[in-house]
């Protein structure tokens, strides 16, 4: 059930995506996106009553949480920021040759 | 678990509110709350190596945003016609989607018990073997080292491609 | 003429005297949290990020001008680039070393002290490194941009 919340955000992100006509309006949408694929992940490798998976000096072997999905939300957080950056300057050079940020006047003025 | 599905609906109430609102600020600071609840969700579920990323990340994600959102002087929806066929067409589509989804969703192992076939030698190996005591470290850094380098290389080229794409003056201006 | 005394440029001077005096302190968690990678939660990501955002708060302080005279974009370029350059090496090595590409070549050590867990703490070091000279990079590459003719551009 916890799954299928989390695809109802990713949901309401491809809905933004999809519909809307500000840019800005398209790329959170995108953003909205990664948080519901991150939390995912993140839910796939809980364990009921597990703790965080480090080790300490009392307990060797406790009942850890899977840490390779952790590991690859790590990766996947660090690269969204990345790209997001790529995202907002094409924005920007957009804005500056448009003057606009609405999408079917940029898909009318061609070059 | 009630933590965990109260802050799922604080994040799809977030979310909505950051889809429809008209002006693009109000937006930006929506979509801040639905980081920050994704990040108490990380805590709740015993992922503190991602919960201190994402709420890093986030900050500077909302810096950015505030930076493309300031551009155009108090930004409101742009209003054009409204198309009923591709509004209706796209909301069938998503509930199409969402009936495939559920029926594929309630197919995975439940809630709580993960299957980790690779993740048991991970965690019985994993101190003798590396000598770190933070178990995702050593899967990042020794045991997944080359997906690290993968990653190094996307950072790297798209910070490049941002930088090229705002570069004002050519090199031969100099 | 002192960043203190620019008064139209920037945000105020309490918020110019404050963010002097916690840049500093956040420098050294970030390091501390790339250095302690494989002892508490953290690692080279998040802390190569906080040490970026201490650069990026003394930028939003002090006002644009800085960026092109203190902190450039050509020193955090070559940071980032010194970083991946580490981060090969170390990979490069373990070929050299042991037989596989990313051999952990250093040894172990006693567990839950520092100077333990191989090349680790090494390759936290690169990866912090570029981390926080990327986004350094791409914030001052987006804040420099000025937008030509017309509104916009603050």
């Amino acid at each position: 059930m916890v799954f299928f919340l989390s695809f109802v955000i990713f949901l309401i992100g491809l809905y933004c995506v999809i519909t809307k006509k500000n840019l800005l309006k398209i790329v959170m949408g995108i953003v909205i996106m990664e948080y519901a694929v991150n939390f995912f992940l993140v839910l796939l490798g809980y364990r009921k009553a597990g703790v965080a998976p480090i080790v300490v000096e009392g307990a060797r072997k406790a009942n850890f949480v899977d840490p390779l999905p952790q590991a690859m939300v790590l990766t996947a957080i660090v690269i969204s920021i990345a790209t997001l950056a790529f995202i907002v300057a094409m924005c920007i050079r957009i804005y500056e040759k448009y003057h606009t940020f609405d999408v079917t006047e940029i898909r009318r003025l061609k070059g | 678990m009630w933590e965990i599905y109260a802050l799922a609906i604080l994040m799809i109430v977030g979310s909505i509110v950051a889809v429809q609102t008209r002006y693009l600020l109000s937006a930006v600071i929506s979509l801040a709350v639905v980081g920050l609840a994704l990040c108490v969700a990380f805590l709740y579920l015993q992922a503190p190596d991602c919960a201190i990323t994402q709420i890093v990340v986030e900050v500077i994600a909302l810096v950015i945003l505030i930076r493309a959102t300031g551009i155009e002087k108090d930004l409101s929806e742009i209003k054009g016609r409204r198309e009923i066929f591709a509004l209706v067409s796209v909301i069938i589509f998503i509930v199409v989607f969402a009936a495939f989804a559920f029926r594929a969703l309630s197919l995975l192992p439940e809630f709580g018990s993960p299957v980790m076939k690779v993740a048991k030698e991970y965690i019985e190996k994993g101190l003798e073997q590396t000598g770190s005591a933070n178990l995702v470290t050593s899967v990042l850094l020794d045991f997944r080292a080359y997906d690290t380098l993968g990653e190094a290389t996307v950072l790297f080229t798209s910070i490049l491609g941002a930088i090229v794409v705002l570069r004002e003056i050519g090199r031969k201006h100099r | 003429m002192s960043p203190l005394k620019q008064k139209e440029k920037g945000m105020t001077n309490i918020v110019k005297i404050v963010a002097k005096f916690v840049s500093p302190p956040i420098v050294l968690f970030g390091i501390y949290m790339v250095l302690h990678g494989h002892l508490t939660p953290g690692g080279g990501f998040p802390g190569g990020v906080i040490v970026a955002s201490a650069f990026i708060l003394l930028i939003l302080a002090f006002g644009r001008e800085m960026a092109s005279q203190k902190l450039k974009l050509s020193t955090a370029s070559t940071l980032e680039s010194i970083g991946a350059l580490i981060f090969l090496s170390l990979a490069l090595i373990g070929i050299a070393a042991g037989g596989w590409f990313f051999f952990n070549f250093l040894p172990k050590g006693e567990p839950l002290r520092i100077l333990s867990a191989g090349f680790i703490p090494l390759a936290n070091i690169g990866i912090g490194l570029k981390v926080s000279g990327g986004i350094f990079a791409v914030f001052v590459t987006l804040i420099m941009f000025r937008i030509t003719t017309g509104k916009g551009g603050r």
